[in-house]
């Protein structure tokens, strides 16, 4: 098993805590998670809908301030508020590649825009490269994203992500709304270019084939709480403890009609 | 696909795009190969297109200068000569309605120019941040919005002094709160976008997210609430200058002849009849254009 101290991680989160709403409707929808990445390794986070998987990437990347615990990034504390050099090292690949890119905006506008904000030169040069590295190519760069198939978009916020050569990357559900045909591309896309590159990720999703395929590490979120921190070959020798990770587990398999009904009555009691 | 682009159709069909222009005239023929399908629209464009060649060429088109006056021949009917007939100062109608599509235009353009950008101003900051700005903000809106368009420019002409750059300035004040609430509504739906999100994380400030990110997504919505509201614009123009608020004699003002042609109405029909068909061409015109405009910048249609 890798190494978890938090002493030398590149990511370390002690204590999260994340909450919505205020009075009686006040919902924890990260209930005080901890977990440490090394540089270079890809952590998964696990678990149903809803668990708050996806709200700790918006707290780490900035995008929600409402949050508290400590949380490191890179050796620095990180506050609710974050400087622009942070976003240069830290980047994000969201969900769904039809809402994560600007409708009126062509492959160039969307990938010069970065390199504007943080006044990067060379945007020539840089954006022909990352097209290479993404499998796009330059034909693309002036293209509207109607114009783009589900995974060439996915690819292009891939560029997106990495054309401010960040060291984190945070990638929440980056094949679920795919073709099934093109989830695999996509996933070995974001392997590849995690071992080119030395990228240090976080990898949020349901699908337990793809943390397998991706991932180091993982952690299993249910209901906001992490239930159990374990290795990906754990996976592999059927040895989680959890009582929910085997059932997450066991519904990774497929549908097995005997085990939906003794699902059926766990849940009616 | 090669041997199509040598043409220019081929050129602006091609599926590989290779220049930030080419991408945007390409855009730009798909419009229009849209708007092309909508006869009303066309229709409609073509008015305009018209009533900007006849503004441009006014001096050429219209046969007398717009206050050229022979009293020896008032009011005569439309004729061979007088296509529009005379006025009570034997005036030719003709010319002065060539004569007054300039002041149409200018006065509805500058509206435009003036109300759509305050509008935008407005409604995207209101509606990106939130909270107390778009609280104050849109109060503001609600108090300009609680009078009736004619009622509020006419007070504001009648504390500044009647004219034509006085009656622009209050029409612009009645015209912009539609738009801020119609880019307000737009930036609500797009604020919480991933989109929006990830530039966010790429550390853009609110002003860039709001100026390059937002208002293109509002600005279909605007242009067309803007050209379908250019109607009420040339009826308000027409409206003042029919209450003797807007251009001053003896500016042709379609709205203004209309309001002296009443009072020779029942000998003279065509005084009154002439520039209130011109009005009301003009602004079905630009209704029409609107209708067919949103079919084509609509961004949902894409």
């Amino acid at each position: 098993m890798t190494d978890s101290t938090p002493e030398n991680a590149m990511i370390s989160v002690r204590d999260l805590r994340v909450s919505f709403g205020s009075g009686a409707g006040l919902v924890h929808a990260v209930d005080g998670v901890s977990f440490n990445v090394q540089p270079g390794e890809t952590y998964g986070l696990v678990g149903e809908s809803g668990c708050g998987k996806s709200t700790i990437l918006r707290a780490l990347c900035g995008l929600n301030p409402n949050w508290s615990g400590d949380v490191t990034i890179g050796g620095e504390a990180m506050t609710p508020v974050r400087t622009r050099s942070f976003y240069r090292r830290v980047q994000m690949v969201f969900q769904d590649p039809y809402g994560s890119l600007h409708p009126r905006h062509t492959v160039n506008t969307t990938l010069t825009e970065p390199l504007k904000i943080h006044g990067i030169g060379d945007a020539d040069e840089r954006i022909t490269r990352v097209l290479v590295q993404v499998g796009l190519g330059p034909a693309f760069r002036y293209r509207y994203p109607h114009q783009l198939s589900g995974g060439q978009r996915q690819r292009l916020a891939i560029a997106r992500a990495l054309i401010l050569e960040p060291q984190v990357l945070l990638l929440d559900e980056p094949t679920s709304a795919l073709d099934v045909s093109v989830q695999a591309e996509i996933l070995n896309l974001l392997v590849d270019l995690r071992e080119r590159l030395g990228l240090t990720c976080i990898l949020v999703s349901h699908d337990l084939a793809v943390v397998a395929h991706m991932c180091d590490r993982l952690g299993v979120m249910n209901a906001g709480k992490m239930l159990e921190e374990l290795p990906v070959t754990a996976l592999e020798d059927d040895s989680p403890t959890h009582p929910y990770t085997r059932q997450l587990l066991a519904a990774s398999l497929g549908y097995d009609r005997r085990l939906a009904s003794t699902a059926v009555e766990d849940i009616e009691g | 696909m090669s041997d199509n682009t040598s043409t220019l159709r081929g050129w602006l069909r091609a599926e590989v795009t290779t220049s930030p222009r080419h991408a945007a005239l390409q855009r730009f023929y798909f419009g229009w190969l849209r708007l092309k399908g909508n006869p009303l629209a066309l229709f409609g464009l073509s008015v305009l297109l018209f009533l900007i060649v006849v503004a441009i060429l006014a001096p050429v088109i219209a046969p007398v200068g717009f206050n050229d006056q022979s009293l020896t021949r008032r009011l005569l009917p439309p004729s061979a000569e007088h296509w529009f007939g005379t006025d009570e100062l034997g005036r030719d109608v003709f010319s002065r309605i060539v004569w007054g599509s300039r002041i149409t235009l200018y006065i509805s353009c500058l509206v435009a120019i003036i109300a759509a950008p305050v509008g935008l101003a407005v409604g995207t900051t209101a509606g990106y941040f939130g909270g107390w700005t778009d609280t104050v903000l849109m109060r503001v809106n609600d108090i300009f919005l609680s009078f009736p368009g004619l009622i509020l420019a006419l007070a504001f002409v009648a504390a500044l002094g009647p004219g034509i750059e006085n009656a622009v300035i209050a029409i612009a004040l009645t015209a912009w709160p539609p738009i801020a609430r119609l880019a307000r509504a737009e930036t609500l739906t797009v604020r919480s976008s991933d989109y929006i999100a990830a530039v966010r994380i790429q550390g853009a400030s609110p002003a860039r997210i709001i100026l390059k990110h937002i208002v293109p997504m509002c600005i279909p919505s605007v242009v067309v609430r803007i050209t379908l509201n250019m109607a009420g614009i040339i009826l308000t123009a027409a409206g003042l200058g029919f209450l003797g608020l807007g251009a001053q004699p003896p500016l042709p003002e379609w709205g203004a002849m209309l309001s002296t042609g009443r009072q020779s109405m029942l000998q003279a029909w065509w005084l009154a009849a002439i520039p209130g068909l011109a009005i009301l061409t003009t602004s079905l015109a630009f209704n029409l254009f609107g209708d067919g405009l949103r079919d084509v910048l609509d961004p949902r249609s894409e």
